[in-house]
């Protein structure tokens, strides 16, 4: 998949012309066309985002600082927030603990349907987020074909429902996914799965087993070898994967719509906040909403990318 | 055979690898990770396909040849026949520029192309309404020569362009990389102009992974919801892609209607899974080398 990686590559940093002396913006080559193709792509990225985003942060901080702070401070938007962050690291962290079980299934085992299971791990990636959110708010609703097994009467509802035994030792439980911030977790978990799986499957596929059975001939059994060989170095791999997967979650409004029933305070994302202020021709409000969430996805993009420097330096190679 | 200490174990046929776990484990763990994928990956897409045939293939085929659908269709194809081809030469010229050549401040320039990465779709379409917004910083100045982008075709076409020119650039920029300037420079020795080199030697050699870019770039273009939802004002029949139609019949509780529609989409992702398969397994290592070296 694209994307997740950095793109510095070690091996292209070949320096085939002996440097000039003095300072020059670009080494020189003699490969044409680097003014063209760069002066093209500064053009594109200038209008495409440079200038859209200027304006962005040029209206939210043309307001009046008290009145940034009282809408970066309003319970609704601090509400929506938390909304947003708290469901987007529980899936991130669910997907964790699933991604590495997936990867790890995928590059250590041989059965039927591998690659297919391997080549649907992708589909988040190509199945539209609305369609995903429609999907998965059908599936899991009280009548849904998931979501019916958790309901009062369903299969695993009844051991909850009132009357069950559960129910007289701590009370009845009615199960709801969708419409509910579990549902909001849940479309989370769809989206981000495919970014913990691609960071930690190419880290597994490289592994020496050299270190394993050498782990072995040592004396460790197989799950000291997991835990204190094999997980230790797959680290940065999840790390740069939960980030990743925690970047998109936060952003993500498509999946989640459908399925969050968006009650003010209790199931609102932040970035159905922004469009619900931007329809009540409230610009500032959207745009200090933007702003903060654009601050914080800069600070996850940062640490992904010192998560990567940590991880060259300690193990000499990229993600 | 892993030497051990301890007395041997008192079935001494079970031959245990060093490297892998006990047959217990293993199909626990592969029953666990199909049993997730199941429940959270490929049970909605059975659902997409199983709720869209649910009245009937002929309700299938009216919801899909209604006006409003057609309409919807043909903007989708309309918005990524202009967005994926943009996107595939600033895709090219991005990488050429960022894997041939060594310059001051490339990494901030990478950053800014994986930018929509981890911008909020939301706020991708934000930004061309305070800009081009009827109160946006050149709106009235947009009204007054009677130019419309917001509310109509060409902010989707923006909008949908912020979100997915990454793709390309970001699937080419590691693969030229790693593939060098050595044939390059082998050309222009020979005495090919840059025109001839990149023809006849940079696309050859970057082919399946331009492919390979344009596909992920064409299924998010034509499956953009979040930024083309803010930008398009939702007009019926004239500013709605396909993912905004099947969210108006969603709301609008034709449940089989919106699901007709999105298994459409459901079908497009499917082929381009199909395509990317085939690609990775067939030129694996004609691709990028962020996957499966």
């Amino acid at each position: 998949m694209v994307s997740l990686t950095s793109s510095t590559h070690p091996a292209s940093n070949r320096g085939n012309q002996p440097a000039r002396a003095g300072w020059s913006f670009v080494k020189p080559s003699v490969i044409p066309g680097f003014g063209l193709t760069f002066g093209y792509t500064l053009l594109y990225l200038s209008i495409i985002v440079l200038i859209p985003i200027t304006a962005l942060f040029f209206k939210a901080f043309s307001l009046p600082p008290e009145r940034l702070v009282e809408i970066a401070t309003d319970r609704r938007t601090l509400a929506a927030l938390w909304v947003s962050f708290g469901s987007s690291f529980i899936a991130a962290a669910i997907n964790v603990v699933f991604g590495v079980i997936v990867a790890w299934v995928l590059v250590r085992y041989r059965f039927p349907g591998r690659r297919l299971l391997d080549a649907i791990v992708d589909l988040p990636f190509a199945l539209p987020t609305a369609v995903a959110g429609i999907a998965l708010s059908t599936l899991y609703a009280p009548k849904g074909w998931v979501g019916s097994l958790f309901a009062p009467a369903g299969i695993i509802g009844q051991f909850f429902a009132p009357g069950s035994w559960w129910a007289s030792q701590f009370g009845a439980l009615n199960i709801k996914i969708a419409y509910t911030p579990t549902g909001i977790t849940l479309a989370l978990i769809f989206i981000g799965l495919p970014f913990v799986v691609r960071t930690v499957q190419p880290i597994l596929e490289e592994f020496e087993q050299e270190l394993e059975e050498a782990a072995a001939t040592l004396g460790a059994t197989r799950w000291q070898t997991i835990t204190r060989v094999i997980l230790p170095r797959l680290t940065p791999a999840v790390l740069t994967g939960f980030a990743l997967a925690f970047a998109r979650a936060v952003g993500e409004y498509g999946s989640v719509i459908f399925i969050a029933g968006n009650i003010p305070y209790v199931s609102e994302i932040a970035p159905l906040l922004i469009v619900i202020r931007l329809e009540e021709f409230d610009q500032p409000a959207a745009s200090t909403i933007a702003v903060i969430m654009l601050v914080i996805a800069f600070a996850m993009l940062l640490a992904i990318n010192l998560i990567q420097a940590w991880s060259r330096r300690r193990y000499g190679d990229g993600l | 055979m892993v030497y051990d200490s301890r007395p041997a174990p008192s079935a001494p046929n079970v031959h245990v690898s060093a490297t892998t776990e006990r047959a217990s484990v293993r199909m626990t763990l592969i029953a666990l990770a199909v049993a997730f994928m199941l429940l959270v990956l490929v049970l909605p897409l059975v659902l997409v396909f199983s709720e869209a045939f649910r009245k009937g293939g002929e309700f299938f085929l009216k919801s899909l040849t209604q006006r409003d659908a057609v309409a919807a269709i043909q903007l989708t194809l309309l918005v990524a026949a202009i967005a994926v081809p943009l996107n595939l030469v600033f895709g090219i010229a991005a990488s050429w520029a960022i894997a041939k050549f060594e310059f001051k401040g490339k990494a901030f320039l990478i950053t800014l192309v994986d930018l929509p990465f981890s911008v909020s779709p939301v706020v991708s379409g934000l930004v061309y309404v305070l800009l081009f917004g009827a109160q946006g910083l050149i709106g009235p100045w947009l009204k007054a020569n009677d130019i419309e982008i917001i509310f109509a075709v060409p902010g989707i076409v923006l909008a949908t362009i912020f979100v997915t020119f990454p793709f390309i650039a970001r699937e080419l920029i590691p693969l030229m990389q790693a593939q060098g300037n050595g044939d390059e420079e082998a050309a222009l020795s020979l005495g090919a102009n840059g025109w001839q080199a990149f023809w006849h030697v940079t696309l050859p050699n970057i082919k399946w992974g331009l492919l390979y870019g344009v596909l992920l770039c064409n299924a998010r273009a034509m499956g953009e919801f979040g930024a083309v939802s803010v930008v398009s004002g939702h007009i019926r029949g004239k500013t709605t892609t396909m993912p905004l139609h099947i969210e108006i019949l969603y709301n609008e509780y034709n449940f089989a209607g919106a699901f007709a529609v999105a298994s459409l989409l459901a079908l497009l992702a499917l082929v381009t899974l199909v395509l990317k398969t085939v690609l990775e397994l067939r030129f694996g290592d004609e691709l990028a080398a962020t996957r499966r070296h």
